[in-house]
């Protein structure tokens, strides 16, 4: 099945027809940061495209600039040669564009026929919902991807992958010319990967032109007709799949000039203070070992999903292993919760800084003070003195500006906000400090403070945990990777053998062979 | 300094002003400082109980079965005096503080262990609490002349002239200030209800604290309910019936917000007395007391209106320097 499909594939594709949807010249800035930079991008009927890209591309922004959710400040897009403006989502489905998310974007509560139709449904006399023509017609389109799904189902009773398949329903039922995918398979099992391949089969053979987003370039060369690279905002390649090969592509992604100038480290690495062994998990991960020593940077590489996150919340407590030993200077440690963590020198800067990191509301000495309270307070009584002086110790050894410490935390940039959760964790005076994607979303030059303070940090003999998926970041900080893939880890680099060219293929999982 | 006088307690503080202004130049008397005192007095149950939910609400969770919780303990503590006349009073607070933090205790289990919404839990508790009292009292009332002189005199005792009632109001006000200020558990209830997922990787246990603000506001409304029967010398199945939704317009006026995180006692206590001083001063400058809902549902309107408008200037700012930051960059 898989070959036939593959040679299908390649001679199925017409190479000379017009494209039907055309991106030329997009520019789309956001606040100090220009996400897309005179991109261009065809996708042509019957074909499927893969849009290949790292992590801040400008894979996303493409998506929502052809989904109608952004509009480009520069460029023009055109469907079937004629210039069109997507003014909002509905000016784009209109267009006959639809997009099926990582995350399904459905409504759990409603049925699945009503997810299919919604916002479209038939209607029957006095305008209303003409329930019988609406399944029936449901049942038709779910009959055509062979989804064997009762369109009177509740959503919520649904898997992943058929949740997809409502989604590509939905698509059909609007009869969308262009369907993007945006890492469709990324939370489906190997066999409604499958499937989900055999439906891209049939929408291309009925004409429909496929955008598909992956990082995982056994399925690129698997499924895709063409390809197009972003780096950075800006278009670095195009062309046909049958052309190129792995190497090359891999090549085009991560091929930059270094633009960021990272630390000098002098390595001073001291004794273990961490060792994490036979760590699992039942759903999430499996058999993670790893040490770490005072004053390293330890990097851990992975798409996103690979469980990288997961390692890292279980190992603070927030979610239980289910097997595997935590030592920590030589002691087995065992952690039940974030306090338990926190207590034994461990503590955790998450990624999702507005979600989980700092409180709004609350002034910036006191988000910093949260964790320590016991240390600042005497006789159960908190004493505002030692507070502040807490907070000024951390806030001076962070260069954190802000008119004054009594200032609210959301008043704060993006940047700032993130040295106020650095700070909070390390007035708990940590051992080791997990840092889960420290940069995400924060602009050039309070990244560089923040790489700045890293390195400090690893100076003065803590062991830092750097989850990052951004490549510059990783060489550039890390003494060692980890490269995490699907739940295992798939390497451990340093020296020589850690280049961007090595990390890509651990973490997609390109075969040895095509070394 | 500037920050002060711009704050949501200022300006209801000077709301409270104007409104005592206006109606002074209608009925001077009200003004007086025994009639303040009289007033106060009768906000006392409204300001303990709005203590108790303003800690509540500032864990994102919401306490409607305080009003029922008052009348149950009320009711318990009023057929002990009357069966038992010569049980202390020491002992009856003590009883009415603790049967009040066992209900709110049974609120904050549901919530912290079965995660039910608050507003569910202490809706269907506030319905249980009731049923209770009938349940015990077989819906007969107990008068003044069952209850003992220690029992109904207690709050109305005079301590440098003002009664009993009004010094727990202001003495525990001024715990709640410090506690909240000055607490590790005060800093708790902010942290949980500004970003619950914060307090997490904080080490903060979300459900726990959520729990003892629960026991927190039961206990409160458990001692106020020993104070009403005994003020009022009179129990019964519907005492402060409705009195829950005034709580937590006294928190919403005085500026906590209702998702949890933001605000202060202080405001708690100025909405109160706002609350308070509507009430009294309709009948005597003479306009209908039908109008004291309307009162003080524009008041509750324009409380939350004004929250939303200064939450949004806030984020204007937020944006410009993000921008002057990038710009920068």
């Amino acid at each position: 099945m898989q070959m036939s499909i593959e040679t299908q594939t390649r001679e199925a594709s017409p190479v000379s027809t017009d494209p039907v949807l055309t991106l030329d010249g997009i520019t789309k800035t956001f606040p100090g940061v220009k996400a897309l930079d005179q991109v261009s991008l065809e996708l042509y009927p019957g074909q499927v495209t893969a849009l290949v890209g790292e992590n801040g591309a400008g894979k996303s922004t493409i998506v929502k600039t052809l989904t109608g959710i952004y509009q480009p400040d520069e460029g023009t897009i055109r469907v079937a040669g004629e210039d069109v403006h997507f003014a909002t989502a509905q000016d784009a489905s209109a267009a006959g564009i639809t997009a099926i998310h990582q995350e399904t974007v459905l409504f759990d509560e409603l049925t699945v026929a009503e997810n299919i139709f919604i916002g479209h449904a038939p209607k029957g006399r006095f305008g209303m919902i003409d329930w019988s023509e609406m399944r029936r017609r449901a049942r038709e389109i779910l009959d055509r991807i062979d989804a064997d799904l009762d369109p009177d189902m509740p959503l919520r009773d649904l898997g992943i992958a058929s949740k997809h398949l409502v989604a590509i329903a939905r698509a059909l039922s609007v009869d969308a010319r262009v369907v993007i995918m945006d890492e469709p398979t990324a939370a489906l099992s190997h066999k409604e990967i499958e499937e989900l391949y055999e439906l891209v089969e049939r929408l291309k053979a009925e004409g429909r032109a496929i955008l598909f987003i992956s990082h995982k370039f056994d399925e690129i060369f698997r499924i895709a007709d063409r390809f197009t690279v972003f780096r950075d905002g800006k278009h670095v390649g195009a062309g046909l799949i049958s052309e190129i090969t792995e190497a090359d592509l891999v090549r085009l992604m991560v091929g930059r000039d270094v633009d960021q100038i990272f630390p000098k480290r002098e390595h001073k690495l001291d004794g273990e203070v961490l060792q994490v062994v036979g760590y699992s998990h039942p759903t999430e991960f499996d058999s993670i070992g790893f040490t770490l020593r005072k004053g390293e940077i330890l990097g851990f590489y992975g798409l996103v999903g690979a469980g990288r996150s997961e390692v890292m919340q279980s190992l603070f407590g927030i979610t239980k292993p289910s097997k595997g030993v935590v030592k920590i200077d030589g002691d087995i440690k065992v952690i039940r919760s974030p306090a338990d963590a926190v207590d034994n020198g461990i503590v955790y800067v998450p990624e999702d800084r507005g979600k989980q990191g700092a409180v709004i509301g609350l002034p910036i000495f006191q988000n910093i003070t949260l964790p320590s309270l016991s240390q600042t307070s005497r006789a159960g009584f908190l004493r505002m003195s030692e507070e502040f002086a807490l907070a000024r110790e951390y806030t001076e050894r962070l260069d954190l500006r802000a008119a004054s410490l009594d200032q609210d935390v959301g008043n704060l940039s993006g940047g700032n906000q993130q040295k106020v959760v650095i700070a909070k964790w390390l007035a708990t005076k940590p051992k080791v400090i997990i840092l889960d994607e420290p940069t995400k979303g924060i602009d050039i030059g309070s990244k560089a403070a923040v790489h700045a303070f890293m390195a400090e940090l690893a100076a003065q003999g803590l062991a830092v945990i750097m989850v990052s998926s951004e490549i510059p970041e990783v060489m550039g900080m890390s003494d060692r990777v980890i490269v995490m893939r699907e739940g295992l880890i798939a390497a451990e680099l340093e020296g020589d053998d850690l280049t961007p060219e090595t990390l890509v293929r651990h973490a997609a999982g390109i075969g040895e062979e095509d070394q | 300094m500037m920050a002060f006088l711009k704050s949501r307690e200022a300006i209801l503080g000077g709301a409270i002003l104007v409104l005592l202004a206006l109606i002074a130049s209608r009925f001077p008397g009200f003004i007086a400082p025994a009639n303040l005192a009289r007033v106060f007095t009768d906000t006392s149950p409204l300001l303990l109980l709005a203590l108790g939910q303003t800690v509540v609400i500032l864990t994102r969770c919401i306490d409607l079965s305080v009003a029922a919780n008052l009348a149950l303990t009320g009711m318990v503590c009023a057929m002990l005096n009357a069966a038992m006349p010569g049980v202390p009073v020491i002992v009856i607070l003590a009883i009415a503080v603790g049967l009040g933090a066992i209900m709110g205790a049974f609120n904050g289990i549901l919530v912290w262990k079965l995660a039910i919404p608050p507003i569910v839990v202490t809706l269907g508790t506030m319905t249980i609490y009731r049923g209770i009292i009938f349940l015990i009292s077989n819906g007969e009332w107990v008068n003044a002349h069952e209850m003992s002189a220690a029992f109904t005199g207690f709050p109305r005792a005079s301590i440098l002239g003002l009664p009993v009632l009004a010094w727990f109001a202001i003495v525990l006000a001024a715990l709640f200030i410090l506690m909240i200020a000055r607490t590790p558990l005060g800093r708790s209830f902010y942290a949980v209800g500004g970003n619950p997922h914060a307090a997490v990787y904080t080490g903060i246990d979300v459900g726990r604290t959520q729990f003892w603000a629960f026991v927190i506001s039961g206990a409160l409304a458990g001692l106020t309910g020993y104070l009403w029967v005994a003020r009022y010398a009179v129990a019964y199945v519907d005492i402060a019936g409705g009195f829950e939704l005034e709580v937590v317009a006294a928190c919403v006026i005085g500026g906590i917000s209702i998702a949890g995180g933001a605000g202060t006692i202080l405001g708690t206590i100025l909405g109160a007395l706002f609350l308070g001083i509507v009430k009294n001063a309709l009948p005597v400058v003479d306009i209908s007391p039908f109008w004291q809902m309307a009162i003080s549902g524009a008041a509750i309107i324009t409380a939350v209106a004004f929250n939303a408008r200064s939450a949004k200037a806030k984020g204007r700012i937020i944006l410009r320097r993000a921008q002057a930051q990038g710009a920068q960059a």
